[in-house]
């Protein structure tokens, strides 16, 4: 069983949100989604500066066995990408929450849009789900 | 794998398991109306001795014609081995099987023909085929949107010396995509691209064929730099045995072309009207999960053991599904197959030997065609095995003169908006005595004309 980050909210496409100081969300996958997938071996980002709706396709995961799409959890622009996952995707396995952020997105407004999870809802929904 | 098709006993067991009488009855959801009555036109069937009668007989009317057209699919010299090699069981079939793994000599094949065309292009990656090279082009332009996301436009811009045909059949599958095709405005005295470029908007690919479609050497340095220039991908429509003289499409200008395309037929593969033929494709490691089809890689398995196996099949429909790169999910085995031992039993030298034989028998028609009053070249500049030639008069009317005394006497360029021009090619399969037979033949018809008309 995963220990998931207090501080961060969560989707049930298994995608993490922290918010930033300077306003920004930072979003990656979750350990139990790098789990599920297994060993990445690719990450194709969006261009910075592209805006993305929610719901909407943002990124592709893919492992040595799946491709996966991320999802953007929320309405905004790309203001920053990570990098570094080009030459180190397994950063995704190692670190989800941390070095293995995927995307960071100026929100287009209030990022409360209802569908968003605290940690213990996550944790009943992945509970729910091994069920 | 034997073949064992149904009896009639099996179909009745069948349909009684699901509880159908007939297997009409399977179709009853099509409207009655939309049925086909009869099959009008279409004669009964033949049995095998009638059949090979009827075929051999119209065989025969084809002949045996010297053929000196190009445009596109080229008579070269097939070493029997090479056909004799692929057609035997362990390889013939058209397709990558489906439980691929298990079939590792048919995975190393195609890993090795990968390896030459990726030699032969001096490009990273190649797939493992295409069906043939229009389409590959079609694949090569959507290939170059999905790669080239900091452009956002579908333009893609294409040098005068694209094949007519191949800018018709990557329209009719990538247009419905969004995509469109333009033409750079060509040079009336060299049939290529003219010397200056204007910036052009915010295309997504630029195309260059070389040799162009008449014949003519494009200089690819300038337009592939010119290209990069305004963030354009460069997509390289090539033929192989020309690679064997020209510069690898991976070294055109300062970073050389992004993707490279063409008809793959020149390598063993017989010309047949029309098909079946073979595409090829390469490109840069950068844009391989862009490419479409499938790659095969090598790897080693759990005893340190060389294998080969499917390689980066997320990108492929069985995983990505309606996100799958492509539809293209197969290759031309069979044609492939027949390439690899091609080019294996000619070598590189071997390939060269070719290109610069026909290069030589093509110089040696041109010259003898040029003789005769009336024709002279379309276009200055060097070539490769094929020439543009203008003529005095209409060239219909001539090649249906030659073509009855057993000439194929080339293209005919009318048809391309080119006017009284004719498309001509001779391969390393041509002797000087064909070429002379060739020139003497046209050197009459085209004497009586004008006398005629006199």
């Amino acid at each position: 069983m995963s220990d998931l980050p207090g501080d961060l909210l969560y989707t049930s496409e298994h995608e993490w949100l922290r918010r930033e100081d300077d306003g920004t969300v930072t979003v990656g996958i979750t350990d139990h989604a790098q789990a599920s997938l297994g060993d990445l071996v690719y990450v194709e980002l969006p261009e910075v500066g592209q805006d993305v709706d929610n719901g909407g396709d943002m990124a592709v995961v893919e492992s040595v066995k799946a491709a996966s799409d991320v999802y953007a959890p929320i309405d905004g622009n790309v203001v920053a990408v990570n990098e570094d996952l080009a030459d180190d995707p397994e950063k995704i396995n190692s670190e989800p929450y941390g070095e293995g952020w995927i995307v960071r997105i100026q929100p287009a407004g209030d990022i409360d849009n209802g569908e968003l999870m605290t940690p213990d809802a996550y944790q009943a929904l992945l509970d729910a789900e091994d069920g | 794998m034997p073949f064992i098709p149904h009896t009639e006993d099996d179909t009745r067991e069948m349909l009684e398991a699901i509880g159908v009488d007939s297997i009409n009855d399977l179709f009853d959801e099509i409207p009655k109306g939309l049925l086909a009555k009869g099959l009008g036109d279409v004669p009964e069937g033949l049995n095998e001795m009638q059949i090979a009668r009827l075929m051999h007989k119209r065989a025969a009317r084809d002949g045996l014609p010297l053929c000196f057209i190009g445009a596109g699919a080229y008579e070269h010299h097939v070493p029997q081995a090479a056909w004799d090699i692929a057609t035997r069981g362990e390889f013939y079939s058209a397709y990558t099987p489906y439980q691929a793994e298990a079939s590792q000599g048919t995975l190393q094949t195609i890993y090795e023909y990968q390896t030459m065309i990726t030699a032969l292009t001096g490009l990273d990656v190649s797939n493992a085929s295409l069906y043939e090279g229009a389409s590959g082009l079609a694949e090569a332009a959507l290939m170059a949107v999905r790669s080239n996301r900091r452009v956002k436009s579908k333009r893609i811009l294409l040098a005068p010396g694209v094949n007519p045909s191949y800018e018709k059949v990557a329209g009719a599958i990538a247009g419905t995509q969004g995509l469109s095709f333009e033409r750079l405005a060509m040079d009336p005295d060299t049939g290529n691209a003219q010397a200056s470029l204007a910036d052009s908007g915010d295309p997504v690919a630029v195309v260059i064929q070389q040799p162009s479609f008449v014949g003519t050497l494009e200089n690819v340095d300038r337009i592939t730099n010119w290209a990069h220039d305004q963030g354009a991908l460069v997509i390289a429509v090539v033929n192989p045995t020309a690679l064997a003289l020209l510069k690898a499409p991976g070294r055109w200008g300062e970073q050389g072309a992004d993707i490279a395309c063409g008809e793959g037929q020149p390598l063993g593969v017989p010309l047949s009207s029309g098909g079946p033929y073979f595409g090829f494709m390469t490109c840069r490691q950068q844009h391989v999960r862009q490419m479409p089809g499938r790659i095969v890689g090598r790897t080693t398995d759990l005893d340190d053991q060389p294998g080969y196996a499917l390689t980066l099949q997320a990108r492929e429909q069985h995983i990505r599904r309606s996100k799958a790169t492509s539809n293209i999910c197969t290759n031309q085995g069979l044609m492939v197959t027949a390439a690899t031992i091609y080019m294996s039993l000619l070598g590189f030298e071997g390939l060269v030997q070719v290109a610069r034989e026909s290069h030589q028998n093509t110089a040696k028609l041109v010259a003898g065609l040029c003789s005769i009053d009336g024709i002279g070249r379309m276009f200055d500049g060097p070539f490769f095995h094929e020439v543009a030639l203008r003529f005095d008069r209409p060239v219909a009317p001539l090649l249906t003169a030659l073509a009855k005394r057993g000439i194929l006497g080339g293209y005919d360029l009318s048809s391309e908006a080119y006017g009284n021009a004719l498309l001509v090619c001779a391969t390393e399969t041509k002797t000087t005595a064909d070429i002379d037979a060739y020139v003497s033949a046209l050197g009459e018809i085209m004497a009586t004309e004008s006398r005629r008309s006199a």
